[in-house]
């Protein structure tokens, strides 16, 4: 019996745990890097601004004065649009693909929607730029105005110019974007639903509706809610589907149809072009409060999540 | 000194199979044959006020016993009695999962292998397991014989063409797959994947064979053929076997225990425990009052 | 006619109301699959007539002149490939730990969660880290730069794939391999990762179809290069960020450039897609 490969071995399993520790670690390390740098790449501005820079809607670089106002507002409210379109559209998808769907078009619809969550988010806002928008400008937004400009309150919100570009266009080719994405959660999420359970309601003669509200809902909501929050995650630190359409306008306006600006497509757009510290500066501070905002909604999605996947006794 | 032990040194010699009555004669002439070929009666595991634990549950309470060595020992009883539990103890597969430990002792040839500091991989050079679910390596039939070998030397490649038709032919498989050796081992029937597992386990030459309900997943005859090979291989290894089948405890080995609820009831040899329990608890299991 | 005293009235109204949704559901799937096949006709449409041999043999040019985007495909491919290399060891490495050492464990739940958020961070935070911490700290863009952003990209779904992968690999056989007396790395190497082999190249295909359309975390990392750049420590052109400055300037020949940069990339992306769900589909395990 050769010892010394035995001897070997300790050695070597020593060294195998604590790579793998190490690099398991690193995730961890990588997280907390980048707070840490975001942090102190913000801090020159957000000492200088306080939390003002929250409510500001100033954006200067001659006079280096800058607010998150826009890009905050530009952000939630893209993110708006995306998930009021996005998330009933998902719904009817996951609800198409697991009970209506036959089941010889099961497996294509479903690689379907994998590959346009696959497609990269440049070629949703080119896409956006060259052809959602024009449309948009020309028969859309003037039919809108048209139609709605009018009307007392609601009317603000269709007012202006039919450039095509904006805020509505911007959150329109968000909601495409994360539609797919979505859509595959909540698929998985009913697909999860015990066989039997369902059965037993069709059983009795539910319909198909009443199955899925009455039963398949309640049994996933927290991981649907768990994968609406998901997507919502995407779609607000989503960057060139946004970026190509939004405009870049740094200032807020009431209409949907009118430019802003997201943090991301901020920073993607103005970046590179910064001069000076409290700039760029600026520019850090709103990348550090998009991590926080998107960590904060991911976290919660892993919560529910995680609540779900505790009472399936499975992983999620 | 347990009880069951001095029971041991009441018995003579222990029958082997088959044979039901032996002349007084023609015991000591085995004896003094067993002798000469080097077989001794000797203990080859003694197992000493064993405990064991799954995190608080207490799963094995002060079991001692003895093996033999040469011989097949059978582990009998109902679901969760723990025999499975004692056997994993032998080679300390346990130790895997943090939760779960051992106290007490076990002695190996003399030496305690529950002791601190004891080199589990040489252990398990000399202790080898097949499980309930024929688990073949992930690559050839070759490879996987090969794998085992290959921990503890460097054999040249013809010796290990030799090592691994040795090894498969112990087993009883050779002629099945001598011309598939480059095929993967979950190719093969379920039989036969256990098989491999077996020529797998043998191929490292170890001293003792532990046998976790082997044949419970498969087939009857595939099942059939399994305690035929036990009854071959129990010539070079020490056997140990978990059976939830007691007609195969009976067929195939010479000891029994017979565990419940992670105590030893009853210890003694195969013929006489299923012919004649001592205990009320036993003669029950056995005729299927329970379990 | 099956006699029952329900209330017909409700039980149409009932009906009814499932064929609404029944029907909006199926609407909406069209809805949903109208945009994929919009988008690739336009892609096509737009795309396909700029694609030529010049496009993989020439360089950027500047507004007006001939030109293709060789530099920005080989660069990209640079980027990718060392990309995927700095993550995928890590990667694969990390996702082992979680599920081979420390299954259990909580800091194996708090690695993982934090390893979730990573998946979904936004892709332009981590361009924004990666330009702090070597960006400014070398004093230019870098390929190497790009590089370690793609990778963090990469990182959190090889870990996440790995360990799922690892996961389904049934205890048994590692007890048989340990119970022959293997080592605990020699178990994981020699066993576990052979029977999880196609699983974990899946996700390491799938990751490199996730980094290779990826621009935010190249536009102040890698920034681009109008020329062939010589080596990684420069700015390097890639498809991605050439695709973004020639589709938002004003000139016809570069928009077309953009259209067949985006063709490409697309139809890559797609195709990996395709073949890791066809060819490499995560195995039933053969147990």
């Amino acid at each position: 019996m050769d010892t010394s490969i035995n001897n070997r071995g300790a050695v070597f399993d020593k060294l195998f745990y604590h790579s793998t520790r190490l690099c398991a670690f690193a995730v961890l390390l990588v997280i907390i890097a980048i707070i840490i740098s975001l942090i102190i790449g913000a801090w020159p501005a957000l000492k200088k601004f306080g939390f003002g820079f929250l409510t500001s809607t100033a954006w200067n670089p001659v006079t280096e004065e800058f607010g998150a106002l826009v890009s905050i507002y530009g952000t939630l409210l893209t993110s708006a649009i995306a998930m009021a379109i996005g998330v009933p559209v998902s719904f009817g998808i996951a609800l198409f693909i697991t009970e209506l769907c036959p089941v010889w078009l099961k497996r294509p619809i479903g690689i379907a929607i994998e590959l346009l969550a696959a497609i990269p988010s440049i070629i949703y806002g080119m896409w956006g730029l060259f052809i959602l928008a024009p449309l948009f400008g020309d028969y859309v937004e003037p039919w809108f105005t048209n139609h709605f400009g009018d009307i007392p309150l609601l009317g603000a919100l269709f007012s202006g110019p039919p450039m095509g570009i904006g805020v509505a266009t911007a959150g329109i080719i968000l909601s495409i974007m994360i539609i797919p994405f979505m859509a595959a959660v909540m698929r998985d999420m009913f697909e999860v639903v015990p066989a039997v359970l369902k059965e037993s309601a069709y059983g009795i003669g539910a319909t198909t509706w009443e199955v899925i509200y009455k039963v398949v809902l309640p049994y996933t909501k927290i991981g649907v809610v768990g994968g609406i929050m998901l997507g919502l995650g995407r779609a607000l630190g989503e960057t060139m589907a946004v970026t190509f359409v939004i405009g870049n306008a740094n200032r807020i306006n009431a209409s949907l149809f009118m430019p802003g600006n997201t943090i991301s497509s901020s920073l993607a757009n103005q970046f590179t072009e910064a001069v000076g510290e409290i700039y760029t500066s600026s520019l850090i501070a709103l990348g550090l409060i998009l991590f926080l905002i998107t960590f904060i909604v991911l976290a919660l999605a892993k919560l529910l999540l995680y609540r779900l996947s505790k009472q399936e006794g499975s992983r999620t | 000194m347990n009880s069951n032990k001095a029971l041991f040194f009441q018995s003579t010699i222990p029958p082997t199979n088959g044979s039901s009555s032996m002349s007084q004669k023609e015991i000591r002439q085995k004896d003094i044959t067993d002798k000469m070929s080097g077989e001794m009666n000797d203990v080859k595991l003694s197992i000493i006020d064993l405990d064991f634990y799954y995190g608080k549950f207490h799963a094995l309470h002060k079991i001692s016993m003895d093996i033999l060595v040469n011989r097949v020992t059978a582990f009998i009883g109902p679901s969760g009695c723990g025999k499975s539990t004692l056997l994993r103890c032998f080679n300390r597969i346990y130790e895997l999962y943090p939760a779960q430990y051992a106290k007490g002792r076990i002695l190996l040839d003399g030496n305690d292998i529950l002791a601190k500091g004891e080199n589990l991989n040489l252990l398990r050079s000399k202790i080898g397991m097949v499980f309930q679910k024929p688990t073949p390596f992930p690559m050839s039939v070759y490879e996987n014989i090969a794998f085992g070998v290959n921990l503890y030397e460097r054999l040249s490649r013809r010796k290990m063409d030799e090592r691994v038709e040795w090894a498969l032919k112990k087993a009883a498989i050779w002629d099945e797959v001598k011309d598939k050796l480059q095929q993967t081992g979950t190719a093969l029937s379920g039989g036969q994947q256990q098989r491999l597992c077996i020529a797998r386990a043998i191929a490292i030459k170890p001293e003792i064979l532990l046998l976790d309900e082997p044949a419970s997943a498969l087939d009857p005859i595939s099942s059939l053929k399994i305690e035929e090979l036990i009854g071959e291989l129990k010539k070079d290894y020490t056997i140990v076997i978990v059976t939830h089948n007691m007609q195969q405890a009976a067929r195939v080995s010479d000891y029994t225990a017979f565990l419940y609820l992670g105590k030893l009831i009853e210890f003694d040899d195969t013929q006489r425990m299923f012919t004649n329990p001592r205990k009320k608890q036993t003669e029950d299991y056995i005729t299927g009052r329970f379990g | 006619m099956i006699q029952s005293n329900i209330d017909i009235k409700l039980y149409r109204r009932r009906r009814l109301f499932n064929y609404v949704v029944l029907f909006v559901s199926v609407l909406t799937t069209i809805f949903g699959l109208f945009w994929l096949v919009w988008l690739l006709w336009t892609l096509i449409g737009q795309g396909f007539q700029y694609i030529n041999l010049d496009l993989f043999f020439k360089a950027t040019p500047p507004p007006g002149s001939n030109g293709g985007l060789a530099n920005a495909i080989v660069g990209s491919l640079m980027l990718t490939i060392v990309g995927v290399s700095i993550g995928t060891p890590m990667g694969v490495l990390a996702g082992t730990y979680l599920s081979e050492y420390a299954r259990y464990s909580k800091m194996a739940t708090l690695i993982r969660f934090v390893n979730d958020i990573l998946l979904s961070a936004p892709s332009i935070i981590l361009g924004v880290f990666v330009y702090e911490i070597v960006v400014i700290s070398t004093g230019h863009f870098s390929g190497w730069a790009g590089s370690l952003a793609l990778s963090l990209i990469a990182l959190p779904i090889v870990v996440r794939t790995t360990e799922d992968m690892l996961r389904l690999v049934p205890n048994s056989v590692r007890e048989a391999a340990a119970a022959l007396g293997a080592p605990q790395w020699k178990v994981t190497i020699a066993i576990v990762y052979r029977a999880a082999r196609s699983g974990i190249l899946t996700g390491i295909l799938l990751a490199v179809a996730r980094i290779s359309g990826e621009t935010a975390p190249l536009l102040f990392t890698a920034l681009n290069n109008q020329f062939w750049s010589h080596t990684m420590n420069e700015p390097i052109a890639n498809l991605p960020v050439v695709i973004f400055q020639f589709a938002m300037s004003p000139y016809d020949d570069w928009q077309h450039l953009a259209w067949a940069g985006a063709l490409l990339i697309t139809f890559s992306v797609l195709a990996l897609n395709i073949i890791v769900r066809l060819f490499l589909r995560t195995p039933k395990s053969s147990y």
